[in-house]
């Protein structure tokens, strides 16, 4: 056995007999799911809200070294290419902070019944488009 | 495979015990969690502030950074953002990189980029809230 992961692969058929486990089948060839393109949207919206942290960090230390850094940082997200990259962060934070929801209430244990965690998926995606639109309109406006 | 054959002195929990980890997950999958929790209503906070405070020039929004609660209302954003962030990638790295190097590898540096940008900005916080 090489490691843990090979050795919960391995077991012993229903005559003696040492057998590798089967492996589930590759990702591709499962419908795609409500539940299923959520998780990933879930992770893939995290990491990309992992490199919007770094952009965070460098809004607030250009703050912090005075106003000719600051203003660069600020004309950086009033370009097109800025504004682009803030309706993906927005449109990220909303997916993932509302999907996260669902995941905190599922840890509570509620929620696992098949039309429940139907509805409350297609719940997340609606709330998170709303929410997406009322802040850009509200931001654009401001602007 | 070699080990494994079908008459064994040893019981199931002997064959498995030490082929896991029993040590930090739970306290992770905790901080995952409650990071989680926190940021539930820092985030609502700070995405409104942003909003209210959009198109202001430096002084002002240092200003609005200098003031008590918002620059404690910020610092424990980051402190719930960059650990529950941590606490995210290593999972994702864990899940798809296998090879134990290349794992550690990775893990390592995205602590130290982690770590290094969480204190720039709580240094850069720090400072906004001491210069008043």
């Amino acid at each position: 056995m090489r490691d843990a992961r090979a050795a919960l692969m391995s077991g012993l058929s229903s005559d003696g007999k040492p057998v590798d486990r089967p492996l589930s089948p590759h990702l591709q060839v499962y419908r795609p799911q409500i539940t299923t393109v959520l998780s990933i949207m879930h992770r893939f919206s995290g990491i990309w809200l992992g490199v919007g942290t770094l952009f965070l960090t460098w809004w607030l230390v250009a703050l912090a070294s005075g106003p000719a850094p600051f203003a660069t940082a600020q004309a950086f997200f009033a370009s097109i290419f800025g504004k682009i990259l803030l309706f993906l962060w927005t449109a990220a934070l909303m997916f993932h902070f509302c999907n996260g929801i669902r995941h905190l209430v599922w840890d509570s244990g509620l929620g696992f019944e098949k039309p429940t965690y139907h509805a409350s998926g297609w719940t997340v995606l609606a709330a998170a488009t709303a929410l997406t639109v009322l802040i850009f309109i509200v931001g654009l406006t401001a602007g | 495979m070699a080990n494994m054959t079908a008459v064994t002195m040893r019981s199931t929990l002997g064959r498995v015990r030490g082929l896991g980890a029993a040590r930090s997950g739970l306290l992770e999958w905790w901080g995952q969690r409650i990071t989680a929790a926190a940021l539930v209503p820092l985030a609502i906070w700070f995405v409104v502030s942003l909003l209210v405070h959009l198109n202001e020039g430096a002084s002002s929004v240092a200003h609005w950074v200098a003031r008590p609660w918002n620059g404690v209302l910020l610092l424990a954003l980051l402190i719930a953002l960059f650990r529950h962030l941590g606490l995210g990638l290593k999972v994702v790295i864990e899940d798809y990189i296998h090879a134990e190097a290349t794992k550690l590898a990775t893990l390592l540096v995205m602590k130290a980029v982690l770590t290094l940008f969480w204190i720039a900005a709580t240094v850069s916080v720090l400072k906004l809230a001491f210069a008043g």
